[in-house]
């Protein structure tokens, strides 16, 4: 479904990402994992279609497509979802307008008729009891004033509401009390379908004892320098990431 | 500019003043003189020249005489789902004949009233445009609301504007409420040609006590017009008095609005939008002075400003010493689109009374940027992201237009404009 080959990007001619390889494959959940500055979100930004970045090298290729020859709006009608760490508060759009003109777009993309407002409303209460949120808070402006535990949900809202192929959850887990924490990864969970993928970028482990991962990947600057599957996880938890980073920049210097 | 020239300017139009209100026209012109058209040193026209811009645009500075409106041509400009009274101008002139009455309303042309107290409301001393207006208006209207009378639907006053190349068109409107009146007014200026015409508006509005009045203004003409528009009112005790002024278009637009709080528990309201493209050039300058205690004023400007456009937005609120717990609020935000693009704010605030709550800000700002990419990352385009993102800022100000034919029209107009439905 995601092939990542050689990935590299830089910010202000910083670079960030230096060579990511990566293959997701339907019905997979990845986690990324590393410590602070490793470039997990940037890789999560560059893969949504964040400006500020500009790819140097490589290619991202998304259902046999070129993704990163496409704008953000198109690679999200792709199918690409992107939960943000820091969701934006828009004040004066409410989430109920700003999702239908974003669901009818990308059913428009898809040669789909658009949904008409009794539709769309039945369809936002199925989907409005996956994350437990409330009506009331959908009716506010985007964000606005929402808690940190309510802005994760209404990510995870908009997921379930656009139905993404490819969903990439930029530390979803941070700031999120234990019970958010199980209300978010239920969504995610219950969303979750032979047919699509997730990526998780997270720096704990915690969030991967609700979203169990197929594969965990270390990255550390700009690169993934360990894979392995879950028990992974479990060994960065217990030993924190001093020895990966110990064995890359011994090598390194080598 | 020397005085020479400006007499040259405006002689036309002296001379063609009708004979009546003579002794007001007389004062009108004398004051116009005492100050002169203003240069660029005086400090309420400081960023806008207005002067040199009547000099290099207007070539034959005569009045536009009325010309021939049809009722279709009535028909298509009243917007979708309008419903209430519509009052019809041509370049100033009323025509009770294209026009709907309502009962409790008297409407009269200025020149069959002469009694009407043109001036008191809006002075000639103080403003040399309302001085050139009360000099040289060929007719304008007089509109009384009966005591204890509510108009629940809007009254629209439809204004049709026509005229050569440097004609003047010179509305002088006289607006009377009866205690306890209620009514609600939308002002609106259409362009029937592309003509660089300069229109110079009066609008004086005398409230009786415990009255609610709202006065909308839709500025959408063409991008040659010259305009200047004061706008005064005196509110009097228990009453409310709210203005919204819509600018979208226009080469040089200068809006003056005055609101004189006289009485102990009343609200003046002053909202405002210029959404701007062009070269078009838009200057707010809202007064509100508080004289008695106890009285409320809120302001809020959004100004959108695209291209090469230039917007001006200066507030003051006076409060006099007397005026104890007054209650003053006045916020102007703006959002440039373009590097070219200039906004001047300046809130102007001046208090001599010592137990008050009064808060001001300005703001000037670009689109968020991690706002719209937040959007296209949901599949919304670029365009239309933009549009929500604007129409969310001026929604603040939309909200409080309650005619909805009227909103619905604003709204259609900067969709177009934005180029983007949502």
């Amino acid at each position: 479904m995601l092939s990542i080959k050689n990935l590299h990007a830089s910010i202000e001619g910083t670079p960030i990402l230096r060579g990511i390889n990566l293959e997701v494959k339907a019905g997979e959940v990845h986690a990324i994992m590393g410590p602070n500055g490793s470039g997990k979100s940037t890789l999560a930004s560059v893969l949504a279609g964040r400006e500020e970045y500009e790819v140097t090298e490589g290619e991202v290729i998304f259902q046999g497509k070129e993704l990163l020859d496409l704008s953000p709006e198109d690679r999200a009608r792709e199918g690409v979802f992107l939960a943000f760490q820091y969701p934006i508060e828009i004040p004066g759009v409410s989430t109920t307008n700003f999702l239908r003109t974003a669901l009818n777009q990308v059913r428009e993309y898809k040669g789909l008729e658009p949904l008409d407002a009794v539709k769309f409303l039945s369809l936002m209460k199925e989907k409005m009891a996956l994350v437990e949120i409330d009506q009331k808070l959908l009716s506010r402006s985007l964000n606005e004033g929402f808690s940190g535990g309510e802005k994760k949900r209404n990510e995870i809202f908009q997921m379930a509401m656009l139905e993404p192929v490819l969903s990439i959850l930029d530390e979803t887990d941070s700031g999120l009390d234990i019970d958010a924490l199980r209300i978010v990864s239920n969504g995610v969970n219950k969303l979750k379908s032979e047919k699509t993928a997730t990526i998780v970028v997270t720096h704990y482990q915690r969030l991967l004892d609700y979203i169990v991962p197929d594969f965990v990947h270390v990255l550390y600057k700009g690169r993934i320098v360990k894979s392995g599957t879950k028990e992974l996880a479990l060994e960065l938890e217990e030993k924190g990431y001093d020895w990966i980073k110990e064995e890359v920049d011994s090598t390194a210097t080598v | 500019m020397s005085t020479l020239t400006q007499q040259e300017f405006v002689l036309g139009l002296f001379e063609a003043a009708p004979a009546t209100y003579t002794s007001l026209r007389q004062f009108g012109k004398e004051s116009f003189y005492a100050q002169g058209l203003p240069s660029l040193k005086a400090e309420e026209y400081k960023f806008t020249p207005i002067a040199k811009k009547l000099e290099s645009s207007l070539t034959d500075f005569s009045p536009a005489k009325p010309v021939k409106i049809s009722a279709e041509q009535v028909r298509s400009a009243v917007f979708a789902g309008f419903e209430g009274a519509v009052l019809v101008f041509s370049n100033g002139q009323y025509l009770p004949e294209l026009s709907t009455s309502v009962e409790g309303i008297s409407v009269r042309l200025l020149t069959e009233n002469e009694a009407t107290p043109l001036g008191t409301i809006a002075k000639a001393e103080k403003d040399p445009f309302i001085a050139l207006n009360q000099a040289t208006f060929l007719d304008g209207i007089h509109i009384s609301l009966e005591k204890n009378l509510a108009v629940e639907t809007p009254i629209l006053l439809l204004q049709f504007h026509q005229a050569q190349r440097g004609q003047v068109i010179s509305p002088r409107i006289w607006i009377e409420a009866g205690d306890f009146s209620k009514a609600t007014f939308i002002d609106y200026h259409i362009s029937l040609d592309n003509a660089p015409y300069f229109v110079n508006k009066v609008v004086e509005i005398k409230g009786g006590i415990h009255t609610d009045l709202t006065y909308h203004s839709l500025q959408q003409e063409h991008n040659q017009v010259i305009e200047v528009s004061n706008l005064v009112t005196d509110i009097q005790k228990d009453s409310q008095f709210t203005s919204t002024q819509i600018t979208l278009s226009g080469d040089m637009v200068r809006n003056n609005l005055t609101l004189n709080l006289l009485g102990s528990n009343s609200v003046g309201n002053m909202y405002g939008i210029y959404l701007l493209n062009g070269k078009t050039h838009v200057d707010n300058h809202t007064q509100v002075d508080h004289t008695i205690p106890h009285a409320e004023s809120n302001e809020l400007y959004k100004g959108i400003l695209a291209d090469q456009s230039r917007g001006v937005f200066n507030g003051k609120i006076f409060v006099r010493q007397i005026a104890q717990k007054t209650n003053a609020f006045q916020q102007n935000n703006n959002i440039l689109l373009s590097e070219d693009a200039i906004i001047n704010t300046k809130p102007q605030l001046e208090i001599w009374a010592d137990d008050v709550k009064c808060s001001h800000g300005c703001t000037v700002g670009q689109l968020d940027e991690e706002a719209l990419f937040y959007l296209q990352a949901r599949g919304i385009d670029k365009i239309t992201a933009k549009g929500l993102l604007l129409y969310a800022f001026a929604g603040e100000v939309l909200d409080k237009i309650e005619v909805d034919s009227l909103r619905n029209h604003i709204v259609e107009k900067i969709q177009e404009r934005l180029g983007s439905k949502f």
